[in-house]
């Protein structure tokens, strides 16, 4: 009864039930995996507490990844909004750090929630536990926002992929960034469309985005576009919010991100072999790890 | 299409294919050994041998081996716990996959008892694998489900005798693979079915004439 297999199925069966896409994706899982729906919330739970954890752990002065280029930012970061305050404003403020934090503690092998990837792990999350730092949405509102960022994830990956591999960055941190714009409209009291145009805005600003890690490495650039896809998926959300539609709807916008990851050329889709990786900087970086023997490879 | 496989799964970061993945391969070469082993030889093919330090694709299998999941933050420190169980390890690489996925890994491991088991498998994106050999026998699993491997002389009746047995304990086959090396010779069996399935039935399965061995290897979590 819940079974959608397109956004517009998504976005029909939300608008007939009069419910918000969380519940919609909640129930199907209830449907899907015969469990009680008060199962499934706490399950979401652990992972919502589980993204506070990585985000506090994130924050930590000390921690560096295995081949040092990473580490230690999201303190630096965290201590000067507290100094100085926030030029983006408490909320934004607040999930730039969370961003930070998770993708860091990620590349040092900290555990994280893969939403929907590892290498984009810390965008849904910043925008949620940033909501809930100051105070604008309670514990159980940003667990739906899991369900409904999750529903959104579940269409791209029908409609286009998440792998970086296959389709290049905007099919992490885009998708990613897409999940949580439209979590965020809901939270803020959009309607389904309103969700959905906010996706689209945000998969439409990060289109063609490329996956060129510096030696392979979940690290350069892919902690900074952690921060940068949170940022825009609120500047989304808050045109959707407002009213202000995605002239080319969702459904067509996972369609153009299917069909430009797919004529992108290998060099840049994880390969580390373009674009950021294979600039002199990449490559000076890479040969350091070399050295230093992090790295094997013969090229 | 689960949402928990958007959101989540849980995992040790930083890669869900160089780390998570791998973590899975060195559990189900844990499953088809049955234990913890003394002894572990990894060899890294591909994008695995390029980059393994950097993502702990080595600290994965071998947190893997010993049994720990893709969440156990005992992975950082897996050479140290595998030093104070006593497992010796060691890792080869091959840049040149020859052919193979470009995450593939093929795994020794043996007990105390010197019992080895061989398999090779592939860490093919989002965490998810794909096992294509064990002991040098082509297979094609990817530990979503109890999977049953039968080590089998190719004559007719075999496939027969392992089906009722599972007929009479009323389980289900969900996918089943067979492959041969040569017509009489070594065969191998894999059987993918619903549920959780009972070691017994395994031990049962051995029992019967033509089989050398039936291994069962757990679904991963």
């Amino acid at each position: 009864m819940y079974e959608f297999h397109s956004v517009e199925e998504l976005l029909a069966k939300a608008v007939d039930l009069h419910m918000p896409i969380s519940e919609v994706v909640l129930h199907r899982q209830m449907e899907d995996s015969q469990e009680a729906k008060e199962a499934i919330m706490e399950r979401m739970r652990k992972s919502l507490r589980e993204m506070r954890r990585s985000a506090a752990s994130g924050c930590d002065k000390d921690i560096r990844s295995t081949s040092g280029l990473s580490g230690g930012n999201a303190y630096i970061l965290d201590k000067k909004i507290k100094e100085s305050g926030s030029l983006l404003g408490p909320v934004l403020g607040r999930a730039a750090v969370h961003a930070m934090a998770i993708a860091e503690y990620n590349a040092c092998m900290g555990r994280i929630v893969a939403c929907p990837t590892a290498g984009s792990c810390g965008i849904v999350p910043a925008a949620l536990l940033a909501m809930l730092d100051e105070e604008m949405v309670n514990e159980d509102q940003a667990v739906m926002g899991l369900f409904c960022a999750g529903g959104i994830g579940m269409m791209i990956a029908r409609g286009a992929t998440l792998s970086g591999a296959e389709g290049g960055c905007q099919a992490e941190c885009g998708s990613a960034a897409a999940m949580a714009a439209a979590a965020v409209t809901e939270l803020c009291g959009g309607t389904p469309g309103m969700c959905a145009d906010a996706a689209a805005i945000t998969l439409k600003s990060m289109l063609g985005l490329v996956c060129d890690p510096v030696a392979g490495l979940v690290e350069i650039p892919c902690i900074k576009r952690n921060v940068s896809g949170a940022m825009i998926a609120f500047s989304s959300a808050q045109m959707a919010l407002a009213g202000i539609p995605s002239m080319i709807p969702l459904g067509d916008v996972i369609s153009a991100m299917k069909e430009v990851g797919s004529a992108m050329p290998l060099c840049y889709r994880e390969t580390a072999s373009g674009g950021l990786a294979t600039t002199r900087t990449g490559k000076k970086l890479h040969e350091k790890l070399r050295r230093e023997g992090h790295d094997v490879s013969g090229r | 299409m689960d949402v928990f496989s958007i959101v989540g799964p849980v995992m040790i970061g930083p890669s869900s294919s160089h780390t998570a993945g791998a973590v899975r391969l060195g559990n189900i070469a844990e499953a088809l050994l049955g234990k913890v082993p003394t002894e572990a030889e990894i060899v890294l093919y591909g994008s695995f041998a390029q980059t393994f330090r950097g993502h702990g694709t080595d600290k994965a299998i071998l947190s893997g081996i010993m049994g720990f999941g893709i969440d156990d933050e005992r992975l950082k420190d897996s050479f140290k716990e595998a030093e104070k169980i006593g497992l010796n390890y060691h890792f080869k690489t091959c840049i040149q996959a020859d052919g193979r996925h470009p995450n593939t890994a093929h795994i020794t491991l043996k007990d105390e008892e010197g019992r080895v088991v061989e398999m090779e498998g592939a860490s093919v994106g989002g965490g998810n694998i794909l096992i294509t050999q064990v002991n040098g026998l082509e297979v094609h699993f990817n530990g979503e489900f109890d999977t049953l491997i039968v080590l089998h002389r190719d004559v007719p009746g075999v496939v027969a005798n392992v089906t009722q047995l599972l007929t009479e304990n009323a389980i289900n086959i969900c996918r089943m693979q067979l492959n041969r090396a040569q017509r009489g010779g070594d065969a191998v069996m894999t059987i993918e079915v619903d549920g959780k399935m009972s070691a017994g039935i395994c031990s049962l399965i051995s029992e019967r004439e033509q089989i050398q061995k039936c291994i069962l290897c757990r679904k991963i979590d």
